[in-house]
């Protein structure tokens, strides 16, 4: 349990909020996050050079599958809908599609992540949260939250186009 | 320095259920305790919901549309009486999925249905003194009431988040006042599943007199009387209690329009009284008067005078989902799928 605990742990940073990572030489985007860019000619020219980047957790279902036999600790949530989601910024993702019947989802199908229990390690245990999907039938406009009259006091980084390698 | 607040947001489970299907399960009149408790449809929780994830969908909405850089909060009080550890705060949980930590307080409030409103007053305190820039209040509850038993017919799952703030205020904050007494009108024991309650106790001498007392103190404080508010929100355990006290404290349905939302989405506890402020917030106009006097059993109530500010025009209220879409909307479930969702069927094992 402890080892689980510690590898859940470690992964915090992407699973609540899709830190990803972007190589500041090709600025190709990564998650989850790597330490050197393969996509760079030499893996070496990316050492040092990887920095931290948020996915804003906006795409659509790029395909997706139905399962009917859980896994262990998804059993009141059969048939649920696993997808790969392509994400705005590129990457590829792998997540559960809530908030809608599975027969419902469907390629092309936008949706943004929601913040969600994942597991529990049983009854007594920790309870293990982060990143899944929801429908977005009309997502944010992409664009700047805020208010209309000033620049965004914002610390966090807007998406940005950049080459991406899931 | 006036404070008050700076952005909100609100966040409402997708599945609802109704009080005639819930009835039909335990042989009673559903569609009548739906009608005498002014309760439409009520909201459920799916299995992966609780109320760290409430919380931290609500607030991640009120930081995007204030666009508040996560790093200038220096606390976080997330209030409910359904924390899904005894031990183990939710507002660490959520500072860390909003990216707020580590520099920061953090602590879990309870006191049955107003621990939200507590926690809008503790952030007041911090912010008004100079100690943080930015306070986050949260209230948001997952309830539960045992089957069968009348509760069930209203118990629901939501909640808002304020970012409270010394700038760029959407809605100052002139004055708060409380009413506390020791009330046991409702409560739930440790180790205990679902609370319990006395029954027709948690009428007059709970939630009637301390709503009533807390917003005739805060006529007093305030200098203000009923007609001098565009806007008042209760807190609602149903859809009657607030219709009850607003018509005896002299409102108008008119003043309690926005802000009684429990009809549509069922008694969010620690939620309700901040979802109906949030709801009337994304209506304010500058210069509206808000009254909000909140609830908990145990007793007490906490009451806030706000007036909107110009700026409340200016936040993109738009962002994110507004409330009136958590009421007009949902996926409604039968009594089996509802009772899997909140598991109180009994799979086996210990």
């Amino acid at each position: 349990m402890a080892t689980t605990i510690a590898r859940y742990w470690r992964e915090t940073p992407r699973r609540y909020n899709l830190g990803g990572s972007r190589c500041t030489v090709c600025r190709t985007i990564y998650f989850p996050p790597r330490s050197v860019c393969p996509s760079c000619s030499t893996h070496r020219q990316s050492l040092g050079k990887m920095e931290p980047f948020q996915l804003s957790g906006e795409g659509e279902v790029y395909s997706f599958c139905t399962v009917h036999d859980a896994a262990e600790g998804f059993e009141m949530e059969v048939p649920y809908v696993l997808a790969l989601v392509k994400t705005r910024e590129g990457p590829l993702l792998t997540g559960q599609v809530v908030d809608l019947p599975a027969e419902r989802v469907r390629i092309g199908l936008k949706v943004r992540a929601t913040f969600r229990k994942l597991r529990e390690e049983g009854k007594a245990g920790v309870i293990h949260y982060g990143y899944k999907f929801s429908p977005a039938e009309e997502p944010p406009p992409h664009r700047r939250p805020g208010r209309s009259s000033e620049p965004s006091r914002s610390g966090t980084p807007a998406p940005e186009e950049g080459r991406v390698r899931a | 320095m006036d404070v008050g607040i700076v952005s909100y947001g609100a966040y409402v489970p997708r599945y609802r259920i109704t009080p005639g299907e819930i009835g039909r399960v335990w042989g009673a009149d559903g569609e009548g305790m739906g009608a005498s408790l002014n309760v439409k449809r009520k909201s459920v929780p799916a299995p992966d919901e609780d109320t760290i994830t409430i919380s931290t969908e609500a607030l991640r909405v009120a930081l995007l549309r204030g666009a508040i850089d996560p790093q200038e909060i220096g606390a976080i009080y997330v209030g409910s009486e359904s924390h899904p550890y005894a031990v183990k705060p939710t507002a660490t949980v959520v500072a860390q999925a909003v990216g707020a930590t580590p520099y920061l307080t953090a602590a879990d409030f309870e006191f049955a249905c107003k621990a939200g409103t507590a926690a809008i007053q503790t952030c007041m305190g911090l912010v008004g003194s100079g100690m943080i820039r930015y306070g986050i209040a949260i209230g948001a509850d997952t309830s539960q009431g045992a089957p069968g038993d009348a509760l069930e017919y209203s118990a629901s799952a939501g909640g808002a988040a304020f970012v409270i703030g010394r700038e760029h205020l959407i809605a100052r904050i002139r004055h708060t006042a409380s009413y506390t007494t020791d009330t046991p009108d409702f409560w739930r024991r440790e180790g205990q599943r679902y609370p319990s309650h006395s029954g027709r106790f948690t009428g007059e001498p709970a939630f009637f007199r301390h709503v009533t007392e807390c917003a005739r103190r805060m006529f007093e404080v305030a200098g203000t009387q009923p007609r001098d508010y565009q806007h008042v929100v209760f807190h609602q355990p149903n859809g009657k209690f607030p219709q009850r006290v607003g018509k005896q404290l002299g409102f108008t349905e008119e003043q309690m329009r926005y802000g009684l939302v429990t009809p549509y989405i069922g008694n969010t506890y620690s939620g309700a009284a901040l979802i109906g402020l949030a709801h009337v917030l994304d209506h304010a106009e500058p210069k509206d008067r808000i009254l909000v006097v909140g609830y908990g059993s145990g007793a007490g109530s906490d009451a806030f005078d706000l007036d909107a500010t110009e700026e409340v025009g200016e936040l993109d209220r738009s962002f994110g989902q507004p409330v009136s879409e958590f009421l007009e909307q949902g996926i409604e479930l039968p009594y089996a799928v509802y009772a899997k969702f909140r598991g109180k069927i009994h799979m086996g094992g210990s």
